[in-house]
């Protein structure tokens, strides 16, 4: 196997992932820390590098739009966006998902205004958690990277869209080394896209996005949770292929010396790197912490979550968004769900955090956890790193 | 709760396709009518002006002619009377038949 | 240019057994301009009566490819059909000439629809647009639109003891398409089959975006006989109204001059929605209309002449 080692930012390496893939379209809107992937993929356009039709359209709901267009065509279409571009997009979401097209786009985590800010948090795409889109979180630029190679055959797979995610700046701006596959290899990963009905087939003609009365809606929805409730296969089975292929291990999260861990850490992104060195630190002073960094969101790897934590004590769930449910963020709602039929079940806190691109230390997490371990956090929900 | 069996969600189309073209076809509409359109072939000149502004394609024409009505989906709007260039019209709107 | 003979040889591609309102104008032109393609199409619509009516699952009038998404993206929607199409062909993928037409309401192309109609006309995708224009938010239940006429009654601007109907002229929107200098932008108007096919044929041969806004009576919104909406089509044109005109590389045509150009009154007339013009109190609304009428036709004819 050719080993191509570069050096490479989140972005740069999304956007070579995406040459790699060669799509037969991209329809793109720039936004800050997204804008460089459709940059960059728009030179390798202009040097005839890529094949793609690129759409340099006029705001990011047309990007969703032109991209379901293309994909419903019979096409491979995919895009990249942040923050208020995804929310801009939120309605076509929910008909990409609903459409069943295996849309892929990255998506570099940036706050959701109101305040406008440009930096990192995870508001945006699980503002968008209930759309149907399968979401796979990255921890860095190699991460990234290899998610979008398989994004596309689990679309393909799942025939459902699929985003993948690196945190703003963070990654999307930092550099780091990566480990590249092929042009050819990647080719020979994604195979040929055999579109089911595609609008282009003249000669079958098709009526898509028909009208359902009561009648009909709740069956076509509920093919639809279907489509999603099998994901995890998709996911796993691609995952898999992947790793035997190339050798970089990927499953639906990562457990990092959790086999014996009695104050589990779960987080998500760039995060978790910081938090395994967090996690080493407490090692070291004999306290038995561990780290499950999530990568499939959506679905929620529930059965696999509780396995996870079966043994577990005491569960920091550190969220990158607040949920403005009255009670934390998105994750910490996921995990306690998860956990409800488990007898006895372990102690979980919620630590909102980072929100708008607040940094997060090691001391930061090691502190944290330390306290949880000590029994020294009060409050259920908890907001780590704003003056209050 | 309906007699004809509606179909399960697994009977369904992938992503709420509707794979039959036309099959509008099959469902009908002449039912909607308080008035219908009554071709008078002998006076008809085959203009074919009916069937390029009937909303419903319920002006049936073979080789150039038109031969009559599909009453299955005419819904009686009448533009066909309306647009009918010839003098006492060859084709006229009377009351559906109870 | 076609005959009704040679038109009735080909196959309908838009079936009967849909849900328009009986006369409804929009299933007889939407017959028209598929008749009038010579090549294969893919259509899109934006929400609106059309995709309503014409596909209840499961149940469909289209016998073309045909995709509905959402309500202000049929030119969106449509640019990456044709993208794809591009792309595919490029590759060698795919054979054959397909042409793209995006239809929307006036509500998803004057309104909702302006933004992604404005980007598709300026990255040049080769398609048409097909504004089927009934001058309001007609499925919804007739509210009003940036295409419904000074003075005309719908339900969000409505004739009432204070304000007599919509305050604003209309915009207008077969000028700013035309702003975007496109190979080719029309107006028609229901009851010109031929002026309709003529220009659709034109339309799909450039090889860039075209843009045809089409008078569409609606007996529900505008409140007349079912059987009148051809002859309100056509008194549109006889009015001045609603100029059939084009714009063909930048050219200006007029494609119908009145031999005797009626009062506005005569189409108002026709329809319950301007009813409550005509009492005295509210004559100078129609007297604004017709003055502005005359100001439009007289600037259009000046553009014929250059």
């Amino acid at each position: 196997m050719e080993k191509l080692i570069v050096a490479k930012t989140g972005n740069e390496a999304m956007a070579e992932a995406m040459r790699q893939i060669n799509p037969d379209v991209v329809a793109a809107y720039p936004i800050t820390p997204a804008t460089e992937i459709v940059q960059i993929f728009a030179q390798f356009v202009a040097d005839g590098r890529v094949h793609t039709e690129f759409v340099a359209v006029e705001s990011e709901h047309s990007a969703m739009s032109a991209c379901i267009g293309a994909s419903a065509a019979g096409s491979r279409a995919m895009t990249a966006t942040s923050s208020q571009g995804l929310a801009l997009m939120w309605e076509m979401l929910y008909i990409a998902s609903a459409l069943r097209l295996p849309i892929v786009m990255c998506v570099v985590n940036r706050s959701l205004s109101a305040p406008i800010n440009i930096h990192c948090d995870h508001s945006d795409t699980m503002g968008a958690r209930d759309s149907g889109w399968i979401q796979l979180y990255s921890e860095n630029p190699q991460e990234g990277y290899d998610n979008v190679i398989q994004a596309v055959s689990m679309a393909e797979k799942a025939l459902l869209p699929v985003l993948v995610t690196v945190d703003g700046f963070i990654i999307s701006h930092a550099m780091e080394r990566l480990e590249m596959v092929s042009d050819s290899e990647v080719k020979k990963f994604i195979g040929e896209y055999q579109p089911q009905y595609p609008l282009l087939d003249v000669e079958k003609p098709v009526t898509l996005g028909a009208l359902d009365f009561t009648d009909y809606f709740f069956e076509h929805k509920r093919a639809q949770i279907e489509a999603m409730n099998q994901a995890e296969e998709a996911v796993n089975g691609v995952s898999r292929e992947f790793s035997q292929k190339f050798g970089r291990r990927y499953e639906l999260f990562e457990s990092y010396r959790m086999d014996d861990a009695e104050v589990a850490m779960i987080a998500i992104g760039s995060t978790a790197g910081t938090a395994k060195i967090a996690i080493d630190e407490l090692r070291s002073q004999k306290i038995k912490a561990g780290l499950i960094k999530i990568r499939m969101f959506r679905p929620f790897p529930y059965k696999e979550i509780i396995k996870a934590l079966s043994k577990v004590k005491k569960v920091a769930v550190f969220d990158r968004a607040d949920a403005l449910n009255s009670s934390g963020g998105p994750v910490f709602m996921e995990i306690k769900s998860a956990l409800y039929k488990q007898s006895p079940h372990p102690e979980v806190v919620n630590f909102v955090y980072g929100l708008g691109g607040r940094d997060i230390k090691v001391k930061d997490i090691s502190g944290t956890l330390k306290d949880l371990h000590l029994d020294k956090v009060k409050s259920e929900v908890n907001y780590l790193g704003v003056r209050e | 709760m309906k007699d004809k069996k509606e179909p399960t969600w697994r009977e369904l189309p992938l992503r709420g396709l509707i794979l039959e073209a036309g099959n509008a076809d099959k469902y009908e509409t002449g039912g909607w009518r308080s008035m219908r359109p009554v071709h008078i072939a002998e006076k008809c000149i085959h203009c074919l002006q009916c069937w390029i502004y009937c909303p419903d394609s319920s002006i049936i024409v073979k080789d150039g002619k038109v031969v009559g009505v599909d009453y299955k989906h005419c819904k009686g709007c009448g533009i066909c009377e309306k647009v009918c260039p010839v003098k006492g019209k060859a084709i006229k709107m009377e009351r559906e038949a109870k | 240019m076609a005959s009704l003979k040679e038109l009735a040889k080909k196959e309908d591609k838009f079936s009967g057994g849909h849900r328009a309102c009986a006369g409804c104008s929009v299933p007889f032109l939407v017959r028209q301009i598929l008749l009038a393609a010579e090549e294969p199409v893919v259509v899109t619509s934006a929400t609106g009566c059309l995709e309503v009516f014409s596909t209840i699952f499961p149940y469909t009038a289209w016998k073309v490819p045909f995709f509905h998404s959402a309500f202000e993206n049929s030119a969106a929607t449509s640019s990456g059909i044709e993208a794809a199409y591009r792309s595919l062909k490029k590759q060698g993928k795919i054979k054959g000439e397909i042409r793209f037409i995006a239809f929307g309401g006036d509500g998803g192309t004057y309104d909702i629809g302006l933004q992604s109609l404005s980007g598709a006309l300026e990255r040049g995708h080769r398609f048409l647009y097909v504004c089927y224009n009934n001058q309001a938010y007609m499925n919804t239940g007739i509210q009003r639109s940036g295409a419904t006429p000074r003075g005309a009654s719908t339900t969000t601007a409505p004739a009432g003891k204070v304000i007599p109907g919509k305050v604003q002229f209309s915009k207008d929107l077969t000028e700013i398409v035309a702003a975007h200098g496109i190979p080719f932008v029309a107006q028609t108007a229901a009851g010109y089959w031929n002026d309709l096919v003529t220009k659709v044929q034109k339309a799909l041969a450039k090889d860039g975006p075209s843009f045809i806004n089409v008078f569409a009576p609606c007996r529900l919104g505008w409140g007349y006989d079912p059987s009148m909406t051809v002859d309100i089509g056509k008194m549109s044109a006889e009015t001045c109204y609603w100029p059939l005109y084009e714009v063909d590389e930048g050219k200006y045509k007029i494609n119908y001059t009145p031999r005797e150009k009626k009062p506005v009154e005569e189409l108002f007339k026709m329809q319950v929605r301007f009813k409550h013009l005509f009492k005295p109190e509210n004559k100078h609304i129609i007297e604004q209309t017709q003055s502005y009428i005359d100001t439009k036709w007289n600037k259009l004819l000046k553009k014929c002449e250059g």
